[in-house]
């Protein structure tokens, strides 16, 4: 296992060290060290490592550096907010405090890479330093010289330095438009569904035995593994519920050996955990307390939190809103005037799917088509107010409605409604009105 | 055949393949001259002769190498200089002021790095004090009081020099080839740049003041003498310490390269880009496997790296997706193909994806919505979509539109490579429409 991470120039122990701590690691582990070199020798000045979330980009590096003890300087680019961090960073952990305070208090590139070559004149490199820019993807929404000034550092500030790039996102959407230094590019593959479960194995319960854990494994993966191959989420999602697959066991149910009942019974569960908690909709902290109160989906989530009390005529403002997004203009007269003409009603219905606004969202329409809408499905007579209008601006403000073109036009606004099919039900069914029935496409 | 060196020569084997790494990393990884530049002898000539003039006779001089990446520009200048400081005269004479574009990104930067290089008399330590103005009136009598007789020439280096035509008014060039065009202090403007249109880039009167010599470096080997680099890029030198092992590497090195299938690897390469760097990489690849256990480069070895260089970046993510995001991309797919490429939303996938399930009458994939939101987000987190209009706060989330960033071929191979990909879903996706 350990042959693959053999290399000239490290302590053997310290190589087994890091193989103990690479599972299904050890063969990307192996290349990228063959291609770092020895710690003296130089290495090639940048090096770009994609790969999915959680494939052991971040973590590979870090304990190759951390147990082999290489000089490296890790900088995570959502931090580095401003380049100033990113250089203060590198010249700390390259060359302590004082090599960081010479930098001037907003420092271009120039004044970095000055101040790494005093430095380096004063330290030079016994051994490779290194780099690692966790993701780099941002680094192509910064100073469009960074990125390919990163990638030849090596060459500027004369010093053995490797830049390691670690990204999700492919090299070809980083390269600059008149191009740069070629990095030598690495890919980290996913886990297969068996290094997964060997992964996740790993992590099992005290009190149970490891093969009632890698058949717990067994059951989740087969649930989430076609939604989701991410190993931070199924980690996660394998410690809230094994205390649910435990249950029987603890009540002294089912034994151990009893895989198929220990699996209809947790089966469910998982189920709902895909659409509860793997969505966010309820916390980690929420799911085990329902857990304990055994009442799973009793609670309702966050997106059921999204039914808001409007006042009476809002909710009709909204509606008419809604129906005007929807429809199409001609339609209006068949649905909303009561003695409207003959319409042949064959060229009425014909309608194919292309067409269907809830295929393709919501459509702008004039203030003057909402209000005609809402004083035709408003039962009672309702005077224009400007508390009618003060409504419709403040359902803008709420994000129920978004103003379409200019925010300055007084006359002949524009908006879209910007609400779900779901909740607008929920609405129209408070103030019993059958929304369905004036919709275009579910005619 | 191991054994046998250990044998025969002086070092043992773990030594000699530690010397050669070292060696050829350094050559590979870290651009180390040649004794002489090789396919460029009247570059060399010409960019010599020219500087010496500078250095010795004090004629200013202005001159720019253009050629495209990897092609040696830096490599050749470098070895200019080092061949022209090798006489007494010009190292005693010569300054260098050495400025790259990605660091010195507008005038006043450039202008504190030159006066620094220079050690003038506002520099204490290495701060430079005085505003851009001072500066540049400083510079600017400090190099008019000089004449062509007296003062020691000033060679300035622009690397990346393109850039240097985006700073503001582009003063900085303008005050330097001005310079060199009048009778004042002797310099030589070089500059170094991949655009071969950069004159284009220039404004009027500093394009007037440049004296439009040109040195191109579009070098264009043919096969053999691209193998030949080859060769010599991966043998030892003869200052090896161990000369035994050296002469093994080094035929191992030539049976390498006169192996049929390795040939035809590097034609590949060959057709595919000519440059040194990416040559390079390919070696440096190679170079990787090189260990005690196995001394010698096997065309295995190449055709491994080779395979690396060359795999579809694209097609390895698409690899790892799972299964709903497949089936998703799949949906796309076939929306492209149905409304010739229009940008398509959440809610036409979705719609899409539930017809296959409605025909297959296959329960396994259903979903629910916010987990097929889900899975379209991570898709757009991955950039295989992007989102065609950026004002996307103001739509809904389902309703954004967006465009497929995969072509068809793509989507075919990796659906072909995916490990376990259920036949249903391969299917789907082989049927021409839906």
């Amino acid at each position: 296992m350990s042959a693959l991470l053999q290399q000239a120039g490290y302590e053997e122990e310290r190589l087994q060290r890091v193989s103990k701590q690479l599972p299904c690691r050890e063969m990307q582990a192996g290349m990228l060290l063959a291609l770092l070199g020895q710690p003296h020798q130089y290495s090639y000045p940048s090096i770009f490592i994609y790969g999915h979330r959680a494939s052991g980009k971040s973590h590979v590096m870090q304990v190759l550096l951390k147990e082999l003890g290489l000089p490296h300087a890790t900088v995570s680019c959502v931090e580095c907010v401003s380049v100033a961090l990113l250089f203060e960073q590198v010249l700390l952990s390259f060359f302590g405090c004082d090599a960081a305070s010479l930098l001037p208090r907003s420092p271009s590139l120039s004044d970095f890479v000055r101040v790494y070559r005093q430095q380096r004149s004063q330290s030079p490199a016994k051994q490779t330093r290194y780099v690692v820019m966790e993701k780099a993807e941002l680094l192509r929404d910064t100073d469009a010289n960074l990125l390919p000034a990163l990638l030849r550092l090596q060459e500027l500030v004369e010093d053995n330095v490797t830049v390691i790039l670690l990204s999700e996102i492919v090299w070809d959407k980083f390269r600059p438009n008149t191009g740069c230094f070629e990095p030598l590019l690495l890919h980290f593959p996913d886990y297969s569904k068996g290094e997964l479960q060997q992964i996740l194995s790993q992590d099992k319960h005290p009190s149970y035995s490891a093969e009632l854990y890698s058949s717990y494994v067994n059951i989740l993966l087969g649930v989430f593994y076609s939604v989701c191959r991410d190993l931070r989420e199924l980690r996660h999602l394998a410690a809230l519920n094994f205390s649910k697959f435990c249950e029987p066991l603890a009540e002294g149910k089912v034994k151990e050996t009893e895989t198929h009942k220990l699996w209809r019974n947790v089966e469910p569960h998982l189920k709902k955990a895909m659409q509860t908690v793997y969505l966010r909709e309820v916390s980690s902290f929420q799911w085990e307390q329902m857990q304990q109160t055994e009442e799973t989906g009793a609670l309702r989530g966050l997106s059921a939190h999204t039914h808001v009390e409007l006042p009476y005529y809002s909710k009709f403002l909204l509606i008419a809103a809604y129906l005007a997004s929807y429809n199409p203009a001609r339609t209006d007269k068949r649905f909303f005037v009561k003695h409207h003409g003959k319409i042949r009603k064959t060229n009425f219905l014909k309608k194919n799917e292309k067409t269907s606004n809830h295929l393709l969202g919501p459509k702008p329409f004039p203030l003057d088509r909402l209000l005609a809408i809402f004083y035709s499905v408003v039962d009672s007579r309702v005077a224009p107010t400007a508390s009618i209008f003060s409504q419709i601006s403040s359902l803008v403000t709420l994000q129920l409605l978004t103003q379409v073109s200019h925010d300055d036009q007084l006359d002949a606004p524009k908006y879209k409604c910007a609400v779900s099919m779901d909740f607008i039900c929920a609405i129209s069914r408070t103030v019993n009105f059958e929304i369905v029935k004036y919709l275009y496409d579910f005619l | 055949m191991s054994k046998r060196k250990i044998e025969k020569g002086s070092l043992p084997v773990g030594e000699c393949i530690t010397q050669v790494q070292e060696m050829l990393r350094e050559r590979l990884c870290h651009q180390q001259l040649p004794d002489r530049p090789e396919g460029v002898e009247a570059q060399h000539k010409h960019l010599l002769e020219l500087l010496k003039r500078t250095a010795v006779h004090g004629e200013s001089n202005s001159v720019l190498i253009v050629g495209p990446r990897g092609a040696g520009k830096t490599m050749l200048l470098k070895c200019v200089l080092r061949d022209l400081l090798k006489e007494k005269e010009a190292q005693k004479n010569l300054l260098q002021v050495h400025l790259n574009g990605l660091l010195q990104t507008d005038d006043r930067i450039a202008l504190k790095e030159i006066t620094r290089q220079l050690h003038l008399e506002n520099v204490v330590g290495d701060k430079v004090f005085g505003s851009f103005a001072e500066n540049l009136g400083f510079l600017l009598e400090a190099l008019k009081k000089g004449d062509r007789s007296s003062s020691r020439p000033v060679l300035f280096v622009l690397d990346e020099f393109d850039l240097f035509a985006h700073h503001k008014n582009q003063t900085l060039l303008y005050n330097l080839l001005d310079v060199s065009q009048s009778a004042q202090a002797p310099i030589a403007v070089v500059g170094v740049t991949c655009r071969l249109d950069v004159l284009e880039l220039l404004e009027k009167r500093v394009k007037s003041r440049f004296s439009h010599r040109q040195i191109h470096l579009l070098s264009n080997p043919t096969f053999a003498q691209y193998l030949e680099r080859v060769q010599t890029q991966l043998s030892v030198t003869d200052d090896f310490p161990d000369s035994k092992f050296a002469q093994d590497w080094n035929a191992s090195v030539k049976t390498l390269c006169e192996d049929k299938s390795v040939e035809e690897v590097l034609q590949r390469h060959f057709n595919s880009s000519k440059d040194f760097r990416s040559m390079h990489m390919l070696l440096m690849l190679c170079l990787s496997r090189v260990s005690v256990a196995k001394p010698a480069i096997k065309p295995a070895d190449l055709l491994e790296a080779s395979k690396m260089c060359f795999t579809d970046a694209k097609a390895n993510m698409l690899h790892g997706l799972s299964i709903l995001e497949l089936c998703l991309i799949i949906a796309m797919k076939h929306l492209n193909d149905l409304y010739e490429g229009e940008p398509f939303n959440l809610q036409m996938v979705h719609n899409e994806f539930k017809k296959f399930l409605q025909r297959k009458s296959n329960s396994m994939y259903n979903f629910e919505q916010p987990v097929i939101m889900k899975a379209f987000e991570h898709l757009q987190q991955l950039e295989m979509i992007q989102s065609v209009d950026s004002s996307s706060a103001k739509t809904q989330r389902e309703y954004q539109l967006m465009r497929l960033m995969l072509d068809h071929s793509q989507i075919m191979e990796a659906l072909q490579k995916y490990p376990q990909c259920p036949t249903d879903v391969k299917q789907w996706a082989m049927s021409a429409f839906g």
